[in-house]
Formats: C-alpha cells, structure tokens, sequence
C-alpha cells in the first residue's frame, strides 16, 4: 500500500525512520567520518596546538620547551600589539565602509536584465579571478613613483610615493582590497536582489512610490541577510588579508599596515619566534571568534533563515 | 492578498520564475546612480587590466619612454620568453597538481559529510555540524604556526602534499555549510519514496542527492578551486625549494628579481592569469551564477 502511494502523499515519514535507525546512523556517521578525521587533523589540533605552543618557547627548527607565560609577557608589553589590533580594525573598518554601499549599488543595478549589463559584468569580474599576490604586484608596479603611471604620464598627483608614506599606503590598501573584493560582493548582492519577489515593486509602483523610496522601503530591507552574509565574509575575510600585505607593503613603511597576521608571521618566520607569534595568533582566533558571535547576535539567527531558503 | 502572494512566491518560486519575471526595473526611470557608478567602477577595473596587457608586450627602454597608456608601436614577446624560461611551466604544473589533489577529495569527502548531517540523526552527527560550522568563524591562517609542525612531523615539508592536505582540511567547513543547504532543500518524500523502494543511503546519495545537488557542488568546487590556486600562505611557509613553487609564489619571487624590467613582471602576472581567464571565457554563465549560488540564498 505504501510502496504504491505517490510522492509526496505518504503518511508517516516518522515511522519509516524509526525502522532500522541505529544501522542506518552508524553507516551514515561513516560517511562523515574522513571529513571529520581530516579537519580534526589540521583544524582542530592545530586550533588547540597554537594555544599550547604560545606557552612554550621554539625557533622552528629546534627543540620546542616550556616557557610558561614568557611569551604572553612579552607580546602584552609590547606596544606592537596594540598598533597592530588597532590597524587590523581600520582595516577591517574601512574596507567594509567603502566596499558595501558601492556593491549593494553596483549588485542592484546589475540585477536588471538589458544585454550591456551582461557585457558589463564580463569585465567587472575579472578581479575575482586574479591572486592576491598578482593584484598586489600589478599595483606596487602601477603606483612605483619613477616607474608607475604617474611618471610615465608625468602627473605629479600620481606620482607621489605611495606606498612610502603610512596614510597613502593604508589608502592604497584600503583601495586595492575594495578593487579586488567589490564585483565579488556586487555578485552576491545581485543574486540578493534577483530574489526579491517582483509583486512588491508593483504593489510599490501602485501605491505611487519612486525608485528612491523603492530601494529604501523594498530593496534594502529585503536585502537584510545578504548584507549579514556579505558583511560577515568581508569582516571576518579582511582578518586574513595575508597575502595581498605581504607582497604590496610587506607591513610598510615602518609598521603602517602591519596587521596581525603579518605581525603572527614575521614573529614567527621571520624572527624565528614561535611562542610570541602563537599567543599572537590565539589573539587573532579570539577577534575572529568574538566578530562571528557579534554579527550573528546582530542579525538574528542567519542560519535558520539559511534553513528557510529566504 | 498582497501578503499572501509574497509568501508563496518566495516560498516555491523557484530561481527560473524570478528570473523571467518582466523587466520592471528597465522599463520604468533608468537607475541613474547605480548606472553611474557601475560604469565608473568598471574603468577603475579595467584601467590597470588593460594597462598590465599593453605593457607586457613592451620593451625595457620603450616602457620608459612612451606614453604607458598607449600600446607599443613594436610589440615585442620577449618578456613572456623570459617568463617562461624562468620554469613558469613547472610552476603551472605544480598549480594544478596542487589545485586537483586538493579539490577533487575535499568535496567528495564534504559531499559525503554534508549527506549525513542532514539525512541522519544522534548527537555524532550533530557535533561534527556544528565543528564545522564553528570552523566557519574562525581565521585558519591563524593555525598556520602548527600546520607548520605538523608537517615537518609527518615528513612533508617541502613537498606538493605539504600544500594538498591543509588544503582540503580548510575547504571542508564552507563545502558542508553550502552543499548541506542544497540537500535539505531536497524534498523529504524524494529520499523515503526511494528508501521504500528498497535503496540503501549509499544508492539515495549517488542517485538522488549527488544529481540534484549539482550546482552547489559547482558552487563549491569554484570558490575553494579559486582559492587554492591563488593560495599564497601555504606554499610560503610549507614549501622552499624552488622547483615546489606554486604560481602565485613564483610570481612573488620572480617580481622580486626583476623588480625594475616592470613588463616583464607584468607579462608574469598576464601569464599566470591566462589559464583561469581560459576557463572563464569558456564557462563564464556556469562560473559567475555558480560563485554565489550558496551565499544569495
């Protein structure tokens, strides 16, 4: 009888998972299981590993030693830390500040359907495919004072150092993460936009209102959750702008953009120092962990709303 | 009535019906500001692209002397033949090695994890879910110091695995969050009419799950794809020799060499973005709606 009923007009769905449910849970937690063994091995013990080796005292090469609360000591004092959280946080700031109304703007007007739209977006999204480390070499070249743009087209606006001064060069990075990650976040917007139900602009276009007061009464609130997930990836993203530092100002000039990871790193593998770049580190897990918590108290609970499908 | 339109159209409307609906937002005012500033944006992304092209094709001394706007009169390939005399061939060959090792196993491993979230039960299976959620939040760069142990433990330092297994682990979290979502979406009669019928879950997840999830694991497959590819930590700290570069550390290296012969260093940039901008063209619909069909949900 049940085996004839059509889909979806079966009756108890409950009682046909209780038949069998201890064989069926063990074989389906097999399936989960190589997932699992591999991120315990370089997610979770690494994660635990870190805080262990912040109290202990290692080159890289060496033996590793305890070392108590040396290494804590000596990264807390240091006023290095502090000037680090505070330029990962104009970092992490700023390219949120410029990057989100562009990309809502961009996403929005992307979302509609003319042809040069599409042809647009070809170009628009090259950015995504590019590396960091290609991005970050394309501008150093680009801005270089005697070789870059500026001196070949004899502008003196553009041909300032750069990435020799600390404001410009916090500006440029600010610039260059924007250029890198907005048709990104453009996208995702669009995506956002596109599932908009279109009854509500019309009953919108009924009752009269314009275009102005239809992206602030219909689009933006309806954009909610893809301004949480957007901003999630982009706060929780510029944490790791690694690479793109690394290869534009290496941290430069002096300690100007010198974020925690840069700073993790060149404790760690520069100055061989492990134990100080671990609690380092730990510091940065904690921002990371603590900015998560934050958004999701923010925006309500963004998974369900994920479950939903909205 | 109005309210309850809404609710069913967002609730079954599928993408296909949205995307067909009339084109309201064209026919009606034209969006002055948003068009302003996607034409604007698209010269400040096209500026340097076009300014990287012309440039590799020039000669040292002309770069100096012309107008870096304007192609060269005599374009020459010389810098792309010192690029690839510069073994830029072998770091290719590593790229890909290290990108398909890394990808193929890290989404069928997240394939198979993310089926069993969400078709089984029993408190396993919901700590391993919200391990990888708790994955999600956290910056796995900061690992990167143990990472580092751990391999020269297990005797891969300096090797492509060095780069592979790290690589697969960080990929998992965002691959079970989003391909996790697609599954659920499946229809629950779908997976117990099968079960009725006498299928086992390793014949629902081939046949049910794996075709109907295709474009999440596109999704999936692209982004931690991208990422790897122009992955740049991992091959920093895990590998040395020379002939382990990936491309993304080759270009570093060979930029710090030839610092000053900038078109060389640009037709390095151009050459090593060639083969993914291939895959674009080709792909382009499939790349661009597949990149964020997991985050616009």
């Amino acid at each position: 009888m049940t085996a004839l009923a059509p889909v979806g007009l079966q009756s108890t769905p409950a009682g046909h998972l209780r038949g069998g449910t201890g064989i069926r849970a063990r074989s389906l937690t097999w399936m989960a299981l190589p997932a699992l063994v591999l991120f315990i091995a370089f997610g979770v013990v690494p994660l635990l590993g870190v805080l262990v080796l912040s109290f202990t005292s290692w080159d890289g090469i060496g033996a590793i030693r305890p070392a108590g609360f040396a290494s804590w000591r000596a990264v807390l004092t240091d006023p290095g830390l502090p000037h680090a959280l505070w330029v990962t946080f104009q970092v992490m700031a700023l390219t949120w500040l410029v990057q989100t109304p562009i990309s809502i703007l961009i996403g929005t007007f992307l979302a509609g359907h003319q042809r040069y739209r599409e042809f647009l977006a070809v170009l628009f999204f090259i950015p995504l495919l590019l590396s960091s480390a290609a991005i970050a070499i394309t501008f150093k070249a680009l801005l270089d004072p005697n070789f870059g743009l500026g001196a070949g087209l004899h502008l003196p606006l553009l041909a300032q150092d750069w990435l020799g001064r600390p404001h410009l060069a916090m500006g440029v990075v600010i610039f260059v993460v924007s250029w890198q990650f907005i048709p990104f976040h453009s996208l995702i917007y669009q995506g956002g936009v596109r599932q908009i139900p279109v009854t509500m602009y019309e009953a919108a276009l009924i009752d009269g209102a314009g275009r102005v007061r239809q992206f602030f009464s219909i689009t933006l609130p309806q954009l909610k959750y893809t301004i949480i997930t957007s901003s999630t990836l982009m706060i929780v993203g510029s944490l790791t702008f690694f690479d793109l530092i690394f290869v534009l100002t290496e941290g430069g000039p002096g300690d100007a953009t010198r974020v925690l990871a840069l700073d993790m790193y060149k404790r760690g593998f520069q100055a061989n120092l492990m134990g100080p770049a671990s609690a380092i580190a730990v510091i940065l897990v904690l921002v990371g962990l603590a900015l998560a918590l934050l958004l999701r108290r923010l925006g309500g609970s963004t998974t369900a709303s994920q479950l939903e499908g909205v | 009535m109005a309210t309850l339109t809404t609710t069913t159209a967002s609730r079954t409307g599928s993408n296909k019906v949205r995307d067909r609906r009339p084109g309201l937002r064209g026919t009606s005012r034209p969006n002055w500001l948003g068009g302003l500033l996607g034409w604007m944006w698209l010269a400040i992304v096209a500026v340097p692209i076009y300014w990287i092209v012309i440039t590799s094709f020039k000669t040292q001394s002309l770069y100096f002397a012309t107008n870096p706007l304007l192609p060269s009169s005599a374009p020459t390939m010389d810098n792309y033949l010192l690029v690839i005399q510069s073994d830029f061939p072998r770091y290719f060959l590593n790229s890909v090695i290290v990108t398909l090792g890394a990808i193929v196993p890290s989404v069928l491993i997240s394939f198979l994890a993310s089926f069993a979230i969400v078709r089984g039960t029993g408190w396993a299976l919901k700590g391993i879910n919200s391990l990888f959620l708790m994955g999600l939040a956290i910056p796995l760069q900061a690992t990167i110091i143990p990472v580092y142990l751990i391999i020269i433990k297990l005797g891969l330092y300096d090797s492509l695995g060095a780069i592979i297994l790290p690589s697969i682990a960080f990929a998992i979290p965002l691959s079970v969050l989003v391909l996790s979502n697609f599954i659920r979406d499946v229809p629950k009669e779908l997976f117990e009419s099968m079960r009725t019928d006498g299928a086992n879950d390793w014949q629902t997840l081939w046949h049910l799950a794996f075709p109907l999830t295709r474009p999440a694991l596109v999704t999936v497959t692209i982004y931690n794809g991208l990422g790897i590819w122009n992955g740049f930590l991992l091959p920093l700290i895990l590998t040395q020799s020379p002939d382990k570069r990936t491309l993304p550390l080759a270009l570093w290296s060979f930029q710090g060499q030839y610092s000053v012969n900038v078109p060389a260093v640009l037709a390095s940039v151009v050459l090593t973005t060639l083969p993914i901008l291939i895959l674009y063209v080709i792909g382009r619909r499939q790349l661009l709606s597949g990149l964020t069909a997991g985050f616009s949900k």
